[in-house]
């Protein structure tokens, strides 16, 4: 029992003391990255948009592939619930609402996870491994200005660019289903998610979407930078990089969710 | 926690008044410790680098010489102790003077620690680049020079993964030398390499401090390559010095563990038998 406590207690400790190295790394990256070129230090325009098309550009077919099947499922799942009470019209709405406020973000965030987030953990981790970051540090260049501020506005800038593109095809592909299956027809299928959709909803998802972009880029770099070891510590890092970032987005889609319910 | 944040500020950069006389001490250390999971890594550690000399710190490995080097280019905090260079302490500097100190440092790796997705030229012009006003055409020039020295000339646009290892280690050094530093660190330059290419490293060390007189710092456990281009040798075991001196002298001890590591005596059989017992016990 004792040493069930003491294990508990221990990796307890590790992890606020992870917390407070990430929260350390999000200040720091802040610092650089938004307060930085006020004072008049570098912003590294193109090895952000280099990263940004990797976020973004590189995501986007799958991203675009994920949210027509889930459009698709969510009016089926909809209808089949709406056809009960004679209430097919909903489904374009139920979908739309759906899609920007919770599933577009929350499918875009997951895709970008795994796609740039494990990317970022790897590379920085091999550059951690092969004293690469040692060497920027030894040169007297900072690897948070360097490494980490590139990736992290890249994600906050794109993921929302994406979620914008994935909130259209689901509903496109919520509209697909309505056309083929449900007998609703296209033009009839937009004025509905027009009526249904208001501009809160979307901002509401591109709120959401760019923390979700800063998590994705803060444990990616987290954890790449703080690997040690070799090759399986870098692939631990990976690992590790893809779980916590989808467990804190959701977590931070739980909150965000709630505080807009709270707020109206 | 590393310090991960300490770029130079391009606008507060000014030439550092010490440049123009140079101290007679370049680097000094005092009761350095540092514990590594339980184990005395560094303890209590005093050295003096003197401008100008080439100090080869030899050891073997594991007997602290690499946490040492990470020590003392502000890598790695040290649990006690004080490393000043130029008279500054570098773990007690502010961001702007620490940057500003390794401006005029320069580290070669031992694994080289290129940036894989940049070519080998733009590896050099990297520093340059960052910490520099020089416009892209002279960059290249200079990169093109810096690899001259190191007779890379002709790798100036391959990846550092197509290179060899003596060519990665020379590239490495053609970065560190990229803003002319008045100090370099080696970590083991003939490491990995067959005894002809590291033969020819040794004599491009040579060379090269001859005609820069620059203070170099070399680690590595490779005494023929130690005794070729040390003006002092300092001898670490288990954390400490056995004798920091000439190559003259440290040659000629008498000290039986520093005579062990000069004539490639294996440890005494007694503790090696012993190690070999209990290592046969944990097998079961």
């Amino acid at each position: 029992m004792a040493s069930v406590l003491r294990s508990l207690g221990g990796s307890t400790r590790d992890l606020v003391a992870d917390a407070g190295a990430l929260w350390r790394l999000a200040a720091a990256a802040f610092t650089r990255g938004f307060v930085g070129p006020f004072r008049g230090e570098r912003v590294r325009a193109r090895a952000t948009l280099a990263q940004a098309v990797r976020a973004g550009v590189d995501s986007l077919p799958l991203v675009a592939l994920i949210c027509f099947l889930v459009g698709m499922i969510m009016a089926l799942q909809s209808a089949y619930q709406l056809r009960q009470l004679g209430a097919m019209d909903l489904v374009a709405g139920l979908v739309a609402v759906s899609m920007t406020r919770e599933l577009a973000p929350l499918l875009t965030a997951i895709v970008v996870t795994g796609r740039f987030g494990s990317a970022i953990a790897a590379e920085l981790g091999t550059m951690r491994v092969s004293q690469e970051i040692d060497a920027l540090q030894v040169m007297g260049l900072s690897p948070v200005s360097f490494l980490v501020v590139p990736r992290l506005v890249a994600l906050v800038l794109t993921v929302p660019c994406l979620v914008i593109f994935a909130d259209v095809i689901g509903i496109v592909g919520g509209q697909a289903i309505a056309v083929a299956a449900l007998g609703i027809g296209a033009q009839r299928y937009v004025a509905l998610t027009l009526d249904a959709l208001v501009l809160q909803d979307v901002y509401t998802g591109l709120v959401k979407a760019a923390a979700f972009g800063a998590i994705i880029g803060l444990v990616g770099c987290h954890e790449g930078l703080k690997t040690t070891g070799g090759a399986e510590e870098v692939g631990r890092s990976t690992t590790s990089a893809v779980v916590r970032s989808i467990v804190l987005v959701i977590a931070a889609d739980l909150f965000a969710t709630a505080l807009f319910y709270v707020r109206g | 926690m590393e310090r991960l944040d300490d770029e130079v500020n391009p606008n507060t950069q000014s030439t550092p008044a010490a440049a123009s006389a140079p101290a007679a001490t370049a680097i000094e250390v005092r009761g350095l410790r540092r514990t590594l999971g339980g184990r005395c890594v560094l303890d209590g550690i005093d050295l003096d680098v003197r401008t100008g000399e080439t100090l080869v710190i030899l050891g073997a490995s594991g007997s602290g010489k690499s946490t040492l080097l990470r020590t003392l280019v502000g890598l790695e905090p040290p649990d006690g102790g004080t490393v000043r260079i130029w008279g500054t302490d570098i773990y007690a500097a502010g961001d702007a003077e620490l940057a500003r100190i390794r401006q005029r440092l320069g580290m070669a790796f031992q694994g080289g620690a290129l940036f894989g997705s940049m070519t080998v030229a733009e590896n050099v012009e990297l520093p340059l680049a960052e910490l520099t006003e020089v416009p892209p055409q002279n960059r290249r020039i200079l990169a093109r020079i810096k690899l001259g020295m190191v007779g890379l000339e002709d790798a100036m646009d391959q990846l550092p993964s197509q290179l060899s290892g003596g060519m990665r280690k020379r590239a490495a050094l053609a970065r560190a030398l990229a803003l002319d530093p008045e100090i370099v660190f080696f970590d083991e330059p003939s490491a990995g390499l067959d005894p002809v290419t590291a033969a020819g490293l040794d004599h491009l060390l040579v060379q090269l401090k001859k005609v820069f007189e620059m203070t170099l710092v070399v680690i590595t456990h490779e005494m023929q390559s130690a005794f070729t281009i040390a003006d002092r040798l300092a001898l670490m075991h288990d954390g400490r010095f056995l004798v920091v001196d000439v190559p003259e002298v440290v040659r000629a001890s008498r000290d039986p563990v520093v005579r062990r590591f000069l004539d490639r005596q294996p440890p005494a059989p007694t503790d090696g038998g012993e190690k070999f017992r209990r290592f046969l016990e944990e097998l079961g």
